[in-house]
């Protein structure tokens, strides 16, 4: 597939859970300022794939990588390389909506305060930009001295979705983001999707088909660790090269 | 009668008799409670409160006692909560399952299980020969310290457990690192749950008379201490020493004793207890 | 950053390795003061003499007659709470409904809060007065009043254990037996009993070490007469209280009557540490079965 500008990258990537070999020689490139889906059945290695990228497997005994990620052509685990740096370059959003238990105000700065950024000014003109490009500043602009936890659901993950926004990445990551919502709250992240895909480059795991076909441009298919199909999401909904690939697009497994 | 109609017999009777088991040790603590007021709050006034010991029972007071009691209190916690709460995150955050974490944790669970008294000869050849510090306030809550520090720790473990796994992941996912993680998100979020651990520990310390008594704490103290280097007793080893003595007089002073401890140890409860329910109520996962 | 990160981890370690080093300090403190101790007295004497007089002007150093009290206090104390205990358990776990267990389990936590002291006080002035009324030989100061209190304060630590061991026995165990038209009872003691039971003896076992360890109960209502019987009715003398009666004292530091406090304690300290370990072993091998 024809890759414009190349965003993220894998070469010869390799990982492992222990002896358990989770992902099997991934290549890939992701095109910038567009959504790229990972889909596949479950225990595939997708989420684990999409964790390498802002290196959320580091804490996790045991797990350990060979090959290498890129991005903007840079390899991220070479021992230069700050964690939290690349963190903030690439933010992330997880399958069930994780509000940490503070104001709403204090859940969308807390990027920035650990930063160590104290200034009330660019924190609060931080605070508003972020959750109006997260399209929760109508429904929350009064209340941003409460408790996050009282939000919906919903307005939770749109919530972390502004969090991530609020550090200003290039790259967000999305974990299943809407697997734990309502079809109304679905609708609205994934308009949110489409939105964002302007500014940022968006990688999103998805276990749902028709979700993919939606918001995506690309789609990669992994099955049992490996990459086996990567297309056009139009392309490969319609003409899929590999028949594991038409099975579980077709619903014969997963 | 039948075998069923049997069963159903004994069932029945073993429902009464595990009724009265669960109350025979409350109702014999009521009855206890009840015959403790009942002798000694007579003897409770503002005199009881704040006169010096005496060897004389109507005029001997627990000024020093509940004085000391408070000194140790507050040293006690000031010592073993920053302590057990640093050790508590190591394990539970930083600590990987290695041979030598399994060896901390056994070696904490023993540590729980070592009677109060053990502590009392540890401080004693410690704290006050080794260290040469005496039979003073400091060397009483170093030794209550060590004794409370295995519940604080394990307590503190599992109030950071409960903590889920998934703010620690939007934490990192922002660029924090360990320790800000730790810091600005699982400690605020557990501090209710070590709160009332640290707590429950010091109501356990508040009642500890034997390691205080090895280490050289005194019955008879003449003053209110004024300083960690002071000597001092506590409100147990008072109503110790006044149990022990034949006069019924004495007992009585004891029982008003009793009292004034009970209030503290019941307080203390009462906050971790309150505590604990609050937490429950605010913070829903 | 990354530099003021180790610093803090270092730290963090530093208050969790502190615990180890209060477990070498205590064994140390024990060992090297016995150690002094022995070799002044043969451990031979030390286990085989019938007679605990160090105070005395003919001194006489037979652990036996401490570790008997201390045994004897313990068995009643045992006698006492692990029926009560275990029927508490086995009563909330089958019976009671879940109101009345969130009502009632804090209370019997009560009684685990009670300082000791004031038990002590409770055995010496209620218990032992109201038990010489229909024991006639009862001395003023006795084993069995201690030990009746102490068991009565161990009771939260017998049923609130135990409860849990019976509560992790699978569900399906449970409705098995009531599906072959088991009583409750029957379901209770044929098998939820059965299947917790090494949860039920972990408990069991941490009760006994803390009995064994506990100090002013027996300090206060069962004497200081060190004596070599299994007689709950009459004055004895706990390891723990041997310790507390030389505290009180004026022995001088470095003597031997001074190293028999910590020749004592080492003992003491043997027996709380087989039994806490026995109970740790017994819980990991449990929770494998269960796995």
């Amino acid at each position: 597939m024809n890759i414009k500008h190349s965003k993220l990258e894998a070469i010869n990537l390799d990982a492992y859970y222990g002896d358990f070999h989770a992902l099997k020689s991934i290549n890939i490139a992701m095109e910038e300022k567009a959504v790229t889906a990972f889909i596949g059945p479950s225990g595939c290695g997708k989420s684990t794939f999409l964790r390498t990228f802002n290196r959320m497997n580091d804490y996790i005994d045991g797990f350990r990588i060979e090959g290498q990620i890129l991005l903007d052509g840079r390899d991220i685990y070479t021992d230069d390389v700050r964690v939290d740096e690349l963190r903030k370059e690439v933010g992330m959003v997880f399958q069930k909506p994780n509000p940490f238990p503070k104001t709403i105000y204090e859940n969308v700065v807390y990027g920035l305060r650990i930063q160590g950024i104290k200034d009330k000014k660019i924190l609060q003109e931080t605070c508003e930009k972020s959750l109006q490009q997260a399209a929760l500043w109508n429904e929350v602009k009064d209340k941003l001295d409460k408790s996050a936890l009282a939000l919906s659901g919903g307005q939770q993950q749109r919530l972390c979705i502004a969090r991530a926004l609020a550090i200003q990445p290039s790259v967000i990551l999305m974990d299943e983001p809407a697997s734990a919502l309502d079809p109304i709250s679905t609708a609205k992240i994934e308009d949110l999707i489409y939105e964002l895909k302007k500014d940022y480059t968006i990688v999103i795991v998805t276990h749902n088909m028709q979700q993919a076909g939606r918001v995506s441009d690309h789609t990669a298919f992994f099955y049992m660790g490996e990459l086996v199909e990567y297309a056009k999401t139009k392309t490969m909904f319609t003409s899929p090269k590999d028949t594991r690939t038409q099975n579980y697009i077709t619903g014969r497994f997963g | 009668m039948t075998n069923s109609e049997k069963n159903r017999r004994k069932d029945k009777a073993f429902q009464v008799f595990g009724i009265f088991c669960t109350f025979i040790g409350l109702v014999v603590l009521a009855i206890f409670l009840i015959d403790i007021v009942i002798e000694g709050i007579g003897r409770i006034d503002w005199d009881f409160l704040t006169s010096l010991p005496s060897r004389r029972a109507a005029r001997a007071g627990i000024l020093t006692a509940w004085a000391g009691t408070i000194w140790i209190l507050v040293l006690s916690a000031l010592i073993a909560f920053p302590l057990g709460i640093a050790a508590g995150v190591y394990l539970e955050e930083y600590a990987k399952k290695t041979k030598l974490s399994n060896f901390l944790e056994i070696n904490i669970a023993n540590l729980a299980g070592v009677p109060s008294i053990i502590y009392g000869l540890l401080g004693l050849e410690l704290f006050v020969r080794i260290m040469n510090l005496g039979g003073i306030l400091l060397a009483g809550a170093l030794t209550l310290s060590l004794l409370i520090l295995p519940i604080i720790i394990v307590t503190t473990r599992e109030a950071i457990k409960a903590v889920p796994r998934t703010i620690r992941d939007g934490s990192f996912a922002l660029g924090a690192s360990k320790w800000q993680t730790v810091w600005y998100q699982v400690l605020p979020a557990s501090f209710g749950g070590i709160l009332t651990g640290v707590i429950l520990a010091l109501s356990r310390a508040v009642g500890e008379a034997a390691p205080l008594i090895v280490i050289g704490a005194l019955a008879y103290v003449p003053f209110v201490p004024s300083s960690p280097m002071d000597e001092f007793t506590v409100l147990p080893i008072q109503i110790f020493n006044w149990t022990s003595r034949p006069q019924a007089a004495f007992l009585t002073n004891a029982a008003a004793a009793i009292i004034i401890l009970l209030l503290i140890t019941f307080l203390l409860n009462g906050i971790a207890v309150y505590l604990r329910h609050r937490q429950q109520k605010k913070i829903k996962w | 950053m990354r530099v003021q990160e180790k610093i803090i981890e270092g730290l963090l370690w530093l208050s969790a390795a502190i615990t180890i080093l209060i477990t070498v300090s205590i064994i140390w403190v024990l060992l090297s003061e016995s150690v002094l101790f022995f070799s002044e007295v043969s451990i031979v004497r030390f286990l085989t003499e019938k007679e605990w007089t160090p105070l005395f002007a003919e001194k006489k150093f037979g652990i036996m007659p401490l570790v008997a009290g201390t045994f004897l206090t313990t068995v009643i104390a045992i006698a006492v709470a692990l029926p009560i205990g275990l029927t508490i358990a086995i009563y909330l776990n089958e019976y009671a409904n879940a109101r009345f267990k969130t009502f009632i389990k804090p209370l019997l936590e009560v009684l685990a809060t009670i300082p000791t002291v004031v038990y002590g006080f409770f055995a010496l002035t209620v218990v032992t007065p109201f038990l010489q009324s229909f024991i006639p030989g009862l001395a003023g100061f006795n084993a069995l009043s201690a030990g009746i209190v102490m068991g009565i304060m161990i009771i939260p630590m017998i049923s609130s254990l135990s409860e849990d061991a019976i509560s992790a026995v699978p569900r399906s165990l449970r409705e098995a037996a009531y599906g072959m038209g088991s009583t409750r009872l029957q379901t209770a003691f044929g098998v939820m009993v059965p299947a917790a039971s090494s949860g039920i003896l972990v408990s069991v076992i941490l009760a006994i070490s803390r009995a064994v360890g506990e100090t002013m109960i027996v300090a206060i209502a069962a004497g200081q007469q060190p004596r070599l019987t299994l007689n709950p009715l009459v004055p004895i003398e706990t390891i723990t209280t041997y310790i507390v009666q030389v505290s009180l004292g004026d022995v001088p530091h470095g003597s031997l009557e001074y190293r028999t406090i910590f020749a004592a304690g080492m003992t003491l300290f043997v027996f709380t540490f087989l039994l806490n370990n026995l109970s740790f072993w017994i819980k990991k091998k449990y929770q494998e079965k269960y796995d």
